[in-house]
Formats: C-alpha cells, sequence, structure tokens
C-alpha cells in the first residue's frame, strides 16, 4: 500500500523560519506499526527521497502514544526571503505520499 | 485539590471563534483567559517591516469579546506576542486598539505590558563573549553590519517576566514576543501548579482546538489543571478530543514530537500517560521538566532586496519543451542589454507551476505538463532597478524567437494587465540565534499603564 493510504495525517509545516518538519500520523495501531515495522522511513530514506544530505536531517522520532513518526529538515533558504517557494512549508510532504509500505 | 482552569479562545488573536463558544466555556468559571497572537509562519516580513498578521478589524473584534469575558468574570486577560511578531511597534498597536476598547466600554482595566525588544548592543557585546549560538547550522552569522540591518530585534519571553506581572494582578496583561506556551505556563505556576505539566497544557492550549477532532485554530478550548496532571476539551462538544489527538498535537510545528525546548526549559513528554475520562475530554499525567542553562531565542529580520514579478502562462508544447534553454537566452539578452548594471546586484528568477514550482529541485518527478503557470521575478537592490530589469526580461521572453517556433506573435498569456507587479522590499531572517542569560527578567520590563 502507499503511504498516504495508511496514515491518518500526512503533513509538513516551518519549525521554525530555518527547519521544515513532516508529520507521519495515524488514527489505527495496526497501520502505524506496520508503517514503522516496514523499515521504509529512516532518516537515509527520507534523505534520498528528498535529495538532502544526511546531515540535513536534524530529528527523526517515533511518538508510540501519538501514533506518529516525525523526521525533520533543514531548509536550503529559510522561509519568505529571496528563493523560497513555500513560506509555511505546507506542501513539501508529497514526496512522502508514493512511498509502497510492503 | 486546588485546580486550575484556563481558556484559550484560539490559536492566533484575529482568528476569530464562535461566540457561543466562549460563552459556554465562560460558564465553566475560568481563572484566566491567555490567547496566544504570535507566529513566524508568514515569514520575516511580519517582524521586519513592523505588520500584524491579522486584519485590525479582526483583532479588535477578538479583543472586544474576551476583554467583556474577563470584565465580567473579574478574571485576567493575557495576550502573548501581540501584534503577531511581539516587536515593540506590533505591541503598540495591540495596546492602541485595547485602550480603543476601553473608551467605547468606559473600564477602566489595570494594564500592563512587558515589552520583548532586545538592544543591539547587549547581543554584539553577548556574541563577543560566546554567549550566543545559531539555532541551526543554515542560519547567518551575526556580523556587526546584519545586526545594524536589522530593524530591531524581539526574543521569546519565558513563564518568568509574566509571572512576576501576575503577582501585580493586572485586568489585562500584553505581552510582547513569548514562548507560545509561557503566558498559559505563567497562570499555571502562578497557583502553585507543576511547570512541567503547565507548560505542557500551554503547548496544547496555544493552538486552540487543534488538538480536538475535528481540530481548527478557531475554536475555544479549556484546560483544567490539578496536583497531578490536567484535562483538556473542547468548549464546543463536536470537537472532541482523543489520548491519540491530543499527543499526537505536540508534532504540530516542531522540531521533535516530545523533546520540547523553550527558554530555560526541556519539556520531556515520553512517558506522558495520555487517559480518555469522558467523552471529548482527556486527562494527561507524567509530564516532564528539566532546566537547562537559560537561553533566550533572538528573532531578528532585515530587508535583503527589492522585488518585481511577472504572473504569465505557457500552454504551447513546442515551448514547454525549451523553457530551460530559452530562459537562459532571455538572462543573456537582459544582462548584455544592462552591461552598465552590476552582474551581482541583481537575481533573474523563474518558477515553474505545474512542473516544479512547489519544490524547485527537491522535485522527484519531472514530467512536463501540458501547461505551465511561470512567474519569474527580478531582485535588485533598489526598486527602480528591479522594475526596469523585470520589464526587459518581461519583454525579451514575450519575443523570444526559440528554434522551431510557430507562434510568432507571443510566448506568454499574461492574466493581468499590467504585467509586472512591483512587490516591494524582501526580508530575511537574519537573525534567530540563542542567547545565553543571566536572568530570565533582564530583557522583559513589565510597565503599567494609565488608560
Amino acid at each position: 500500500m502507499k503511504l498516504f493510504e495508511l496514515a491518518h495525517v500526512l503533513r509538513s509545516k516551518n519549525s521554525g523560519p530555518f527547519a521544515v518538519t513532516l508529520d507521519i500520523l495515524f488514527d489505527d495501531p495496526k497501520a502505524y506499526e506496520r508503517v514503522v515495522g516496514s523499515g521504509r522511513i529512516t532518516p537515509a530514506s527520507v534523505a534520498a527521497l528528498y535529495g538532502v544530505p544526511l546531515e540535513a536531517i536534524t530529528d527523526f522520532a517515533l511518538y508510540p502514544p501519538g501514533l506518529g513518526i516525525k523526521i525533520t529538515l533543514l531548509r536550503g533558504v529559510s522561509s519568505g526571503t529571496v528563493g523560497d517557494r513555500d513560506v509555511y512549508g505546507a506542501q513539501q510532504h508529497a514526496p512522502l505520499m508514493e512511498l509502497e509500505i510492503p | 485539590m486546588k485546580t486550575t482552569l484556563i481558556l484559550s479562545p484560539c490559536g492566533i488573536l484575529g482568528y476569530g471563534f464562535p461566540l457561543k463558544s466562549l460563552e459556554s466555556a465562560l460558564r465553566e468559571q475560568p481563572d484566566a483567559i491567555v490567547v496566544d497572537a504570535g507566529s513566524t509562519d508568514a515569514g520575516p516580513h511580519k517582524l521586519g517591516a513592523g505588520t500584524a498578521i491579522v486584519s485590525r478589524l479582526a483583532a479588535k473584534k477578538d479583543l472586544s469579546a474576551l476583554m467583556d469575558g474577563a470584565r465580567r468574570l473579574g478574571i485576567p486577560l493575557i495576550v502573548g506576542s501581540a501584534g503577531g511578531s511581539g516587536a515593540r511597534k506590533h505591541t503598540l498597536w495591540t495596546l492602541d486598539i485595547v485602550k480603543e476598547i476601553c473608551q467605547e466600554t468606559g473600564w477602566k482595566p489595570k494594564l500592563g505590558v512587558i515589552w520583548a525588544d532586545i538592544p543591539k548592543e547587549d547581543i554584539w557585546a553577548a556574541c563577543q563573549r560566546g554567549d550566543v549560538e545559531k539555532m541551526s547550522p543554515n542560519v547567518p552569522d551575526i556580523t556587526q553590519e546584519t545586526l545594524e540591518e536589522t530593524n530591531g530585534v524581539v526574543a521569546q519571553m519565558g513563564a518568568e517576566p509574566i509571572l512576576e506581572a501576575l503577582r501585580q494582578k493586572p485586568d489585562i496583561l500584553i505581552c510582547g514576543r513569548a514562548y507560545d506556551p509561557a503566558p498559559f505556563a505563567a497562570v499555571g505556576i502562578l497557583a502553585g501548579h507543576d511547570p512541567a505539566l503547565c507548560y505542557h497544557l500551554g503547548k496544547i492550549l496555544e493552538c486552540g482546538t487543534l488538538c480536538a477532532e475535528p481540530g481548527t485554530a478557531k475554536d475555544v478550548m479549556l484546560g483544567r489543571l490539578d496536583d497531578t496532571g490536567f484535562e483538556v476539551w473542547a468548549a464546543d462538544p463536536r470537537r472532541k478530543c482523543t489520548p491519540v489527538s491530543v499527543a499526537a498535537h505536540t508534532f504540530y510545528e516542531k522540531d521533535h514530537p516530545y523533546l520540547l525546548k523553550g527558554p530555560g526549559i526541556l519539556l520531556d513528554l515520553e512517558k506522558c500517560r495520555f487517559e480518555q475520562v469522558s467523552e471529548g475530554r482527556v486527562r494527561v499525567e507524567g509530564s516532564r521538566i528539566s532546566y537547562p542553562p537559560y537561553c533566550i531565542k533572538l528573532e531578528g529580520a532585515r530587508k535583503a532586496a527589492y522585488r518585481t514579478f511577472v504572473l504569465a502562462g505557457i500552454r504551447d508544447p513546442l515551448l514547454i519543451g525549451q523553457m530551460d534553454s530559452v530562459e537562459a537566452a532571455v538572462v543573456r539578452s537582459v544582462r548584455e542589454y544592462y552591461a552598465d548594471i552590476p552582474k551581482d546586484s541583481y537575481q533573474i528568477r523563474f518558477s515553474h507551476y505545474g512542473l516544479d514550482g512547489v519544490m524547485g529541485p527537491l522535485e522527484p518527478d519531472r514530467t512536463l505538463p501540458h501547461e505551465i503557470g511561470l512567474m519569474f521575478e527580478v531582485i535588485a537592490d533598489t526598486q527602480e532597478k528591479a522594475d526596469a530589469i523585470c520589464a526587459t526580461t518581461r519583454s525579451a521572453y514575450l519575443h523570444y524567437g526559440y528554434p522551431g517556433r510557430k507562434s510568432t506573435a507571443g510566448n506568454l498569456a499574461f492574466p493581468f494587465a499590467p504585467s509586472d507587479i512591483s512587490f516591494g522590499p524582501v526580508y530575511v531572517f537574519s537573525v534567530y540565534h540563542l542567547m545565553r542569560v543571566d536572568s530570565p527578567t533582564r530583557y522583559f520590563p513589565l510597565e503599567w499603564l494609565e488608560v
């Protein structure tokens, strides 16, 4: 299945003006366990998907009480200045949606 | 058992909330109304240019309802990060609205303000001492020059300056830039509750009912602290909190889901317990806190350049197939025409909506579409230069004779006349640093105002 079919929330947003954070949240513990257990979402896989170096991933965390996975990346351009394309960082999640989860 | 009930009307003052929700929440006899007004989400322009996130009309509408509620119940109203960015100009803007409402209603409240502007000479001195560090490696260095060009620097206050003000029993307290949960936490700490629970509750309440399902930042949320935990619920019973919705809320616009850094604190929510106590109502226990060396987060923006831009559509498949080479040729012709203008004093940038307008170089899917939404902009050190170079770029692109062209009358479909939009200044976050301080209150002076 594709990740967006399993997730309840799949979003991106600024975490301050210099980082974008990706949240993958579930409403079903089985779906959360399936995705975490698949090993398809790791700092390395997200770095490869976004074409950024591994050092650009500053946080990668699982939070079982919230049934969620969080990945935070450094922005190449800070929010709202010359060269930025997404001031709120709200549309940077799309590449994750198509990830195939066994 | 001592309990404290806090009412949060919405995620940002001026976003609005249903008056029915407010009235139903006020009937529960809250001990304080606290509302966050701040955000850096809208980019550096608000802080740099001194403008607000919401309209004056919307801020006044919300403040009128909240001041009326606070006055009727005899409870304090606390506003965090006044005017959005919380600098002097934004705080004065908010105070002006509060005073106007007081005049209209004949109320003479005890009105306090806590300023959050940090003197640049103190920042530079702290830089020299090694007491300032970047929030992340991609933040620019502070130099004397960039600090000079920065339009005032604010810092996020913690709960301590607000606590000092609350001890003197204000009716209304307007805070400059504040750590979003801090004004909520101060109310709980004043009443003697565990600071870990107070900050965690603040983190949840500052977004209105965003932690409920269905969530929104435009509705009223309640939180009650007691000796061992807190409970949260939405004033509108159709919005329901569940253990997962409340636990997952700490993901929102933060680096980490359970380690939250604030002024002088580190909140650890890893071992929290979330329990459904009744329909729509969740109890939280087990929040933990530690106290690292006290640092305040500095925020500053400076004018980086001026912009002029054009929006246009491209439908011709022969052009869509070779936009990159056409644009390179257009730029070359503009650069040749303006050979007398230093090359590094301006940039010409193209965005292609339908191809990679949103993600740019991060876009993995490079499939060519049948239509392109083109935005191009000229960024220059003066508005006049940006306007002139943008006009030349537009005419060069419109008429450029690329190889194999059939549409010899024009390459661009402009939705508007005039086509060129003179945007004004572009700002950049020039300061986004942590500064070590010896006192949590020193940079946040409290002032009492006459109404």
